[in-house]
């Protein structure tokens, strides 16, 4: 088989669905260079108006946290309740608040 | 087995029956990492092989309408190859692994895509029952438990539905047209009611992979649940275009509540499984062929970015004094 060619390098690619709200990851793809990442985004993932703006990154430059790290990263939140507005009971008169 | 494994296996058993999403990263046993490369990867090569029996037809399309709607679909049936390879690379195995699995025959798509279309109303018969089946088989797996997978098949999802109207719309059409066009119409469904049936795989009893994949929830249907909910879905839709399902053996089954039909003709199945089908071959080449004749343009990208990135490099560089 015709394996002799490298791959084109890993994009993923975030669309903004529309003015107002942040881009939001839809998935990847492979393209040569950054110019036809944004071209093949635009045909596989906005074939039906989900998008005003796409961007494309490099797989390779996002750094990950490790799920190894969840506990050390996430966990400490757990037990600061205090943090949340229903942690403070109020009367009745300004619960709306 | 060491214990250190045997407990991280418990915990995601555990895990996942609790109706969690695993994530790319995420430790997952050798096995569930196995059982999705094969599964996603075959329903990526589906998708791309499928663009095949329809891109017959749109040279030959009636009208220019019916010509547009054609390409559209053809050209989600290549974008749900594209969600569906790039999930299984999350995996990690490469898009030319893969894609090699195809071309050298290791790899297995849908047997539906080796059997030929003939007339126009295939492009019907394809998009109400095939489309129709896929959408039967697809839906439970937006809630399977690989979050990339289940990803992007909500979005195939969502697609779909338009594949399986426009079908339908082509099938009623005909069915109310022109004498000819009605036997082109009952033609269609007469030659691609069976495989649309066989396209929910083996027996329960003879499905090999299903009871670990329900149980690490992939699958959550069998098999045959699938296949008669399909049946039970289909037979008013058949009567609405006044259309007879070739099986003598259909028909409601009052105390059952659901509607019996023929023995399934597995010895078919199995031979355009193992490659004995009217167009395997046929395919394969047609994908060889465009894999191979695409080469140049794949390595002529590839050179021309590195050679734009170079150029960016060196105008970037501060100039020697």
């Amino acid at each position: 088989m015709s394996t002799s060619a490298k791959e084109w390098p890993l994009w993923e690619i975030f669309v903004r669905s529309r003015q107002g709200l942040g881009h939001k990851h839809v998935g990847s793809l492979h393209a040569a260079d950054a110019e036809m990442a944004i071209t093949n985004a635009r045909d596989v993932y906005t074939r039906r108006q989900e998008g005003v703006s796409i961007w494309v990154v490099p797989a390779s430059a996002i750094t990950a946290s490790s799920p190894d790290d969840k506990e050390p990263l996430f966990d400490p939140a757990n037990d600061k309740v205090y943090r949340h507005p229903t942690f403070y009971k109020l009367p009745d008169e300004v619960n709306h608040m | 087995m060491s214990p250190v494994e045997m407990n991280l296996e418990a915990r995601f058993e555990a895990y996942v029956a609790d109706e969690k999403k695993i994530e790319p990263k995420d430790w997952m046993p050798d096995a569930y990492r196995k059982t999705l490369i094969r599964q996603i990867s075959q329903h990526a090569h589906s998708e791309i092989v499928g663009m095949l029996p329809e891109g017959n037809w749109i040279t030959r399309a009636p009208s220019l309408k019916r010509k547009s709607i054609l390409l559209a679909k053809v050209q989600d049936e290549a974008g749900h190859g594209l969600y569906l390879y790039s999930a299984c690379e999350t995996l990690g195995v490469s898009r030319d692994e893969l894609l090699d699995d195809l071309h050298s025959g290791k790899a297995k798509y849908s047997s539906i895509f080796n059997y030929p279309t003939l007339n126009w109303a295939d492009m019907g018969a394809i998009g109400w029952l095939v489309d129709g089946a896929a959408i039967m088989n697809q839906v439970p797996l937006c809630k399977c438990s690989y979050g990339p997978y289940a990803r992007a098949m909500v979005r195939v999802c969502k697609e779909e539905s338009f594949h399986q109207r426009q079908g339908f719309q082509i099938m009623l059409t005909m069915a109310q047209g022109t004498a000819d066009q009605r036997a082109m119409a009952q033609d269609a469904l007469n030659r691609w009611w069976w495989p649309s049936l066989m396209m929910f795989g083996p027996s329960d009893a003879e499905s090999p992979h299903s009871a670990q994949s329900m149980k690490w929830n992939i699958k959550r249907f069998s098999n045959d649940e699938l296949r008669q909910k399909f049946v039970d879905m289909t037979v008013p839709q058949a009567e609405l275009l006044g259309l007879t399902i070739p099986d003598p053996d259909l028909r409601w089954n009052e105390e059952r509540g659901h509607h019996d039909f023929g023995p399934i003709d597995w010895t078919e199945f199995q031979e355009v499984v193992q490659g004995n089908g009217p167009c395997n071959k046929e395919r394969l080449a047609a994908r060889r062929s465009a894999h191979e004749r695409g080469a140049w343009v794949r390595e002529a990208a590839a050179a021309y970015a590195e050679k734009q990135a170079q150029r960016k490099t060196s105008s970037t560089e501060p100039h020697a004094a």
